[in-house]
């Protein structure tokens, strides 16, 4: 059965930025930034290459799809992070350590073709070809926050379809207690996996308790600001979890495990003290470097650095605080 | 090395060419071109700088052995100067771009980050060196001053646990610059041994 929650906060569709219209601004935006380079004389250098490696390249039978994006719920009406930024500033540490790798070598990302392998305790379990995956589902777009760890954020369009509709295809069975995810592992191609002197470990290992992933607001996103998604960002398919912080929502997902037990995840490996298995948004907690109490709000710049106080679960707890009542959030970080 | 060519040509090139990171960085900042957070990527950037300045001023000592070229100890009071000045930046970054200067913050950070208290502490330490640094004060010190110089290399300690502390996902970085940290304090404890044993 299907439960629709009414969502107060949600804009109305005709409220929503028409697709020809942000795009016109996103090309008058290019415009304007070449004018600017050529007077500069090219101070800019790598700018746009961002850009490349979304347009047009819409694989895995997401083309149709695209073209019928419905508005989802849950929205926000903050001002979007421009798109430039959401594919500039990016962690994805397989591809480099640094905010700018990720988009200077997306292109070493193989994803097609892609598929997932859905496993544990569902009565489906197989390795499925991303076409397959995504054929039964309509793509949506959230507007979501996203919080970092590091204490930034960012605001979002991304496409996708909720987790939970997913889940129940392959029928869960009553052992499935917590969802695993698992990102590709490819150190050939991807020279984050390969450094030595890291301290977190490959693959990247992601997880969240069944009432968690089932919540409506956790998402697999194909897609951002209208088009599939970009290599940096997680293409070519990607968790979103956002009350929780960032790292959760794990990036290009080439296995979702079921199970009785909690995975042990990447960053809690890594740094049991600093990344809990849970890792929702809380000002209340802080990290033990820094403090969660506010959030630079990105794009920030140093006239105007735009720090707002953050919020329990990302602002999100009318969905999901009742996921956690009872708990000792401070133990349970 | 001829004095004058020292005194006049290559102290004024290396000033000059010592405070291109600083206006780099603040122009790029300044002007939107440090990414979508450049509070962030400036403070970082300014740290790296601060501990390459260290490392540098480390190195005059035994480079100066290494090679003989005495010349080299004319520019080390420069470059430790200038390790103070990008300490100093980088902390009055951190202090105006990420806490905005709130007591209430600066408090808590002092009081609850470790690393935070390392890499101050670096910078206090610093600054008695600094003030130090003239002819005048060093012949008021006379060997003293020897003494209190030998801070420098607590310093550079603290200075690669804090940076140390603030690794993420990776410890590469940090592990090449204390290879060369433990090469420039080492030099300094097998020289004297060697010399004493012959």
């Amino acid at each position: 059965m299907l439960i629709r929650i009414r969502d107060e906060s949600a804009p109305a569709p005709s409220e929503i930025t028409p697709e020809s219209v942000y795009r016109d601004r996103r090309r008058f935006m290019g415009q304007a930034a070449g004018l600017l380079t050529m007077g500069l004389g090219a101070a800019l250098p790598g700018c746009g290459q961002a850009g490349e490696q979304t347009a047009g390249k819409a694989g895995h039978g997401l083309g149709a799809k695209l073209k019928s994006v419905k508005p989802g719920p849950y929205g926000t009406e903050e001002p979007k992070t421009p798109f430039d930024d959401v594919t500039s500033y990016n962690n994805f540490y397989e591809l480099g350590l640094d905010k700018a790798d990720p988009a200077r070598l997306a292109h070493r990302l193989p994803t097609d073709p892609w598929s997932v392998e859905i496993s544990g305790a569902v009565e489906k379990p197989g390795t499925y070809a991303l076409e397959d995956i995504l054929k039964p589902h309509a793509l949506e777009e959230r507007v979501y926050r996203l919080r970092c760890v590091e204490a930034w954020s960012m605001v979002v369009p991304w496409i996708g379809f909720p987790l939970g509709d997913l889940l129940r295809r392959f029928n869960p069975t009553s052992a499935a207690k917590y969802v695993h995810f698992t990102t590709l592992y490819d150190p050939d191609n991807l020279p984050g996996q390969k450094r030595s002197l890291s301290s977190i470990e490959y693959p990247y290992v992601e997880g969240l308790r069944i009432d968690e992933a089932m919540n409506p607001l956790a998402i697999l996103a194909v897609g951002l600001y209208g088009d599939a998604m970009p290599k940096q960002n997680g293409a070519p398919i990607r968790l979103i979890v956002p009350w929780k912080y960032g790292f959760k929502s794990i990036k290009s997902i080439v296995r979702i495990h079921l199970a009785e037990t909690m995975p042990r995840t990447t960053w809690n490996k890594s740094a049991p003290h600093e990344y809990g298995f849970y890792a929702n948004v809380n000002p209340e907690v802080s990290h033990p470097r820094w403090s969660q109490a506010r959030e630079r709000r990105l794009p920030s710049t140093l006239w105007s650095p735009n720090y707002i106080p953050t919020r329990k679960f990302n602002g999100y707890g009318e969905q999901v605080a009742s996921l956690y009542s009872g708990m000792n959030l401070r133990k349970f970080f | 090395m001829q004095v004058h060519v020292v005194e006049r040509r290559i102290k004024p090139a290396l000033f000059v060419l010592c405070l291109v990171p600083a206006v780099s960085l603040f122009y790029l900042g300044f002007s939107n071109q440090l990414g979508p957070d450049p509070a962030e990527t400036l403070v970082k950037d300014l740290g790296v700088w601060s501990i390459r300045f260290l490392w540098i001023t480390l190195a005059v000592t035994p480079l100066r052995k290494l090679t003989g070229q005495s010349w080299l100890t004319r520019l080390r009071r420069m470059l430790g100067l200038y390790a103070l000045f990008y300490v100093s930046l980088h902390f009055l970054s951190y202090g105006t771009f990420l806490l905005g200067w709130s007591p209430a913050l600066l408090a808590e950070e002092l009081v609850e980050r470790p690393y935070i208290v390392v890499g101050f502490s670096a910078l206090v330490l610093l600054i008695p060196l600094g003030i130090t640094s003239t002819d005048g004060w060093r012949r008021r010190l006379k060997r003293d001053w020897v003494r209190l110089h030998r801070l420098v290399y607590v310093i550079a300690i603290l200075a690669m646990v804090h940076f140390f502390w603030t690794a993420k996902a990776s410890y590469y970085e940090q592990v090449v610059y204390l290879v060369i940290l433990i090469f420039l304090l080492g030099f300094r404890l097998i020289r004297p041994a060697r010399a004493a044993a012959r």
